[in-house]
């Protein structure tokens, strides 16, 4: 009984699937050539490689900090890094004074509560606080940035397919639209093209020029560096413990492999006299 | 029960009988009584999950239209849903009234889908009827798919100047939700 | 319990011996996992996927615990204590890549164990009940994944909250209803992130329980092994410790080493880049797909693409997704050849392939967009998915002539030489 109403369960849905199937098929033999789609002028993320790659990479301090001015110079003007505080930043390299006056003089101060009267106002940031949000809030920041919100960036090499290539590739992608670019993928007011990006034209303007910021240790500020150097911070922003994970993990892969083997050599030793 | 009850019976004690059916019943009622309160001390159970009062507080609001030119659509949110308001042109109010009704996947007319005498006004749930993404076609620029009225990225549904379904998979038209004018320029959704 | 000549429990010391007459709990763990369970002395490496996907559990239990600590589940903060745990909780990113990576790891152990069992015949009679209690832990594992990945409250959690509830909307008249008490609102929002919450931490537990009725309902009969054929004697037996306690020991060796590789060094390869950014009810992912462990039926659920009579194609789609598991509850009596393993069944073994291939398939399919050509390979996948368990097995289970068989474990490890096999007792 089961068997008769499994079958016939079971031709009832491969008739169904089937008869989709044509139908499927028939539209898409009969379907028309669909027209060029922005997929056609999107381009995959550029080949890039950091230090920090790898199971043996570790972050380039050196480069970090670089990163670090590019994002204060440039990019926190509308990008905020709320998931980072101040204090991580000893983790690039600073000392405890340095950031408490990068902090102190961050131009962005931190809501807070009059301690006489109760109102509202706001006070230099500390070590302790996170980076200030750029705007109140996301109406704010989209009237700012004419309907655009600029996205919060502490995740952002996690949060986009591609990962850090992708956003290198974007920074340092800006160009002219194709000549063969159909009218309906131009650029709009407001808009700059990007084949990194995957609507091809976003609302920020090609962020990075030559010689935008001026590096301490003396590296060139070109475009394609200053990009390579802010998405090795947004790699740090992303995954703080990178190192500690990688380190931790040597560790452990290699006391496992020890105790495998051992455990291995104890099962054979068990099964020495037994036929299986 | 009242069959076993009777086998132990020793033979010769039948004016028993009638007793023990009196106390048979006794014992079915209780059990009766103890499970009907059971299952209705279920309910409350399942009802906490159902939405909450300051949730269904949340399930009417009103909207100011004066500000929506024809051709423009506006984004809002009635009861966390995103929802599209339309300000249809007279092209497009053309479009959807030429379309054959009969031959539609979901067959409503626009003058089914809006409200008697702002026909212009096409107030659906921005929720793609098929697995719930948020269609384009609202915003400035974004595509409107074939039918010039929205089109779901997730899975390429398209829909025409009234809302309906015309091609993909989705499987009804987006949903008009129970809206009221108040007024020209004012409209209470919910 | 299940063999006369298992080895009988002895208490060692008075304290053991008074502990044995009061509550006989090492006796217990003796005859379950102990020197008292008699097991075929044949079982090959995939055997060890049991203890394998207990050991997952463990680990899931444990870092879930801890994890729970310090998570947040309130839609407000559900996804800044995420990053609170990866950033300021003490060791809290090992924590939750465990967590994450784990039950991908337990997802992947399971397949392994259940397709173990569909090659071997573990399904069969007497071990009916067995099989039974496995998919109903495997529902339950469908329901806590889901739902676990719901609480980080990143862009794929809520729109795969919305997708997953949205098919209950699919059933007639009263599915918006049932989307509206799963969820306690009109789309996923505080209450639901709570209560999933609260059933994500509580069904664990119930799938430990329902595990120990899985190991109970197999110690009746034994262990089935890969000759498929019965135990006959102590011959064909060696008890479990310490000879599979040793062999199970190894093996966790090797998937904790996996397991590691991942966790360490690729903590956010079998992840999704959209779950790192917050929920937004009012901004759609690009591709919204499940889990990798969910794909495969939800390349079934997207297979159906055209109505029939009454039925919209969501709805198939939805009836096919659940027939799809519940088939399997009736595999037993579907399958009705008297050879339990594939290795004799010449037929059977090829369209197991075929049936591992085409899960493969739509696995691949389910997590591909939902355009040409994946829908239309998705529905000849699902074709054959249903005719396999529904047409094939129960055909071939009555035409098929099963290759010769050993007439005995014993004999299919060491030939036709009997005197050499001892019975092994534990020492």
């Amino acid at each position: 009984m089961v068997r008769i109403i499994g079958f016939l369960v079971g031709l009832g849905f491969v008739g169904v699937l089937g008869y989709s199937l044509i139908i499927g098929a028939i539209a898409y033999m009969t379907e028309e050539e669909p027209g060029p789609t922005a997929y056609d002028y999107h381009h995959h993320a550029r080949e890039i490689s950091f230090a920090s790659d790898g199971p043996l990479g570790r972050f380039d301090r050196q480069q970090l900090q670089r990163g670090f001015q590019v994002y204060r110079e440039v990019c926190a003007a509308c990008h905020s890094l709320e998931y980072v505080a101040f204090r991580n930043l000893t983790d690039l390299g600073f000392t405890e004074a340095e950031v408490d006056a990068i902090a102190d003089q961050w131009p962005i101060q931190v809501p807070t509560v009059n301690e006489d009267t109760g109102e509202d106002t706001t006070r230099n940031a500390i070590a302790s606080d996170h980076f200030p949000h750029v705007y109140a809030n996301e109406v704010a920041g989209r009237a700012a940035n004419n309907n655009a919100y600029p996205p919060d960036l502490s995740l952002m090499t996690k949060a986009r397919e591609e990962g850090a290539a992708y956003v290198y590739s974007l920074l340092a992608g800006y160009e002219d639209p194709p000549a063969d670019l159909p009218e309906e993928f131009q650029p709009g007011t407001g808009l700059y093209f990007n084949p990194y990006f995957a609507n091809l034209n976003l609302a920020m303007p090609p962020p990075l020029s030559d010689g935008q910021v001026s590096y301490a240790d003396g590296t060139e500020a070109t475009v394609e560096n200053m990009a390579e150097d802010v998405t090795a911070f947004l790699i740090w922003t992303a995954e703080p413990k990178m190192e500690d994970r990688k380190n931790l993990g040597l560790i452990v892969l290699i006391f496992l492999i020890f105790a495998t083997t051992l455990a291995f050599l104890a099962y054979k030793n068990v099964w020495r006299d037994q036929k299986h | 029960m009242a069959t076993e009850d009777h086998v132990e019976q020793p033979a010769g004690e039948q004016p028993e009988q009638e007793g023990v059916r009196r106390r048979d019943f006794l014992n079915i009622a209780a059990v009766s009584v103890a499970g009907v309160g059971g299952v209705i001390a279920i309910l409350p159970l399942v009802n906490q999950m159902n939405p909450s009062a300051d949730v269904l507080a949340l399930s009417s609001i009103q909207v100011d239209l004066a500000n929506i030119e024809p051709g423009q659509a506006v984004k809002t949110i009635w009861r966390k849903q995103p929802l599209f308001i339309r300000n249809l042109t007279a092209e497009e109010i053309t479009e959807a009234n030429a379309v054959d009704v009969s031959g539609l996947r979901d067959p409503e007319t626009l003058a089914e889908r809006t409200a008697e005498g702002h026909e212009n006004w096409l107030i659906t749930l921005a929720v793609c009827t098929h697995l719930g993404c948020v269609p384009l076609g609202a915003g400035q620029g974004e595509n409107k798919g074939e039918y010039g009225g929205y089109f779901c990225p997730c899975h390429g549904s398209h829909y025409d100047t009234a809302a309906r379904i015309r091609k993909g998979p989705a499987p009804t038209n987006l949903v008009v939700p129970e809206y009221e004018f108040t007024s020209d320029t004012t409209v209470t959704i919910g | 319990m299940s063999f006369p000549w298992a080895a009988q429990y002895t208490p060692t010391n008075p304290f053991m011996k008074w502990m044995d007459d009061r509550l006989p709990l090492p006796r217990l763990v003796f005859n379950s996992v102990g020197a008292g369970y008699p097991v075929p002395r044949n079982l090959n490496y995939f055997w060890n996927f049991g203890v394998l996907s207990g050991l997952a559990l463990v680990i899931q239990i444990v870092t879930g615990i801890i994890l729970a600590m310090h998570y947040a589940a309130n839609s407000e903060i559900a996804f800044a204590s995420v990053e609170h745990i990866m950033r300021d909780v003490n060791s809290g990113w090992l924590m939750r890549y465990l967590h994450a990576n784990g039950a991908s790891f337990f997802f992947i152990v399971v397949y392994i164990h259940i397709f173990r069992g569909l090659y071997y015949g573990s399904y069969k009679a007497p071990r009916e009940m067995v099989w039974l209690l496995g998919l109903v832990i495997f529902l339950l594992m469908m329901a806590t994944g889901f739902m676990g990945y719901v609480l980080p409250w990143g862009q794929m959690s809520f729109w795969g909250a919305q997708v997953i509830t949205g098919l209950f909307a699919a059933i007639p008249v009263v599915g918006e209803t049932i989307q509206q008490w799963l969820l306690g609102g009109f789309a996923p929002d505080n209450a639901a992130l709570n209560r999933f919450f609260s059933l994500h931490y509580l069904l664990p537990f119930v799938i430990a329980g329902v595990i120990i009725l899985h190991i109970w309902a197999l110690h009746l009969p034994g262990s089935s092994n890969p000759t498929g054929i019965d135990v006959k004697g102590p011959q064909d037996t060696i008890p479990f410790h310490p000879y599979y306690t040793a062999k199970d020991g190894f093996g966790a060796g090797v998937f904790l080493i996996l397991l590691a590789i991942m966790v360490f060094f690729a903590p956010n390869y079998l992840g999704h880049a959209d779950n790192y950014i917050e929920a937004n009810p009012l901004s759609t992912p690009a591709h919204i797909v499940p889990e990798w462990y969910f794909w495969p039926f939800y390349a079934i659920l997207r297979a159906f693409t055209v109505d029939i009579l009454f039925m919209p194609a969501k709805l198939l789609g939805v009836l096919a997704m659940f027939a799809s598991i519940l088939l399997l509850f009736f595999l037993p009596w579907l399958d009705k050849s008297p050879v339990r393993s594939g290795k004799f069944r010449p037929q059977f073994k090829i369209w197991f392939w075929v049936l591992i291939a085409d899960v493969a398939v739509l696995g691949y399919c389910g997590g591909a967009p939902a355009e040409e050509p994946y829908v239309m390979i998705s529905q000849l996948a699902s074709m054959y998915y249903f005719a396999h368990f529904l047409i094939i097995l129960p055909l071939i289970s009555r035409t098929e002539r099963p290759l010769p068989m050993p007439n005995s474990i014993t004999e299919a490890v060491l030939g036709k030489d009997h005197d050499a096999a001892q019975p092994a007792t534990a020492e």
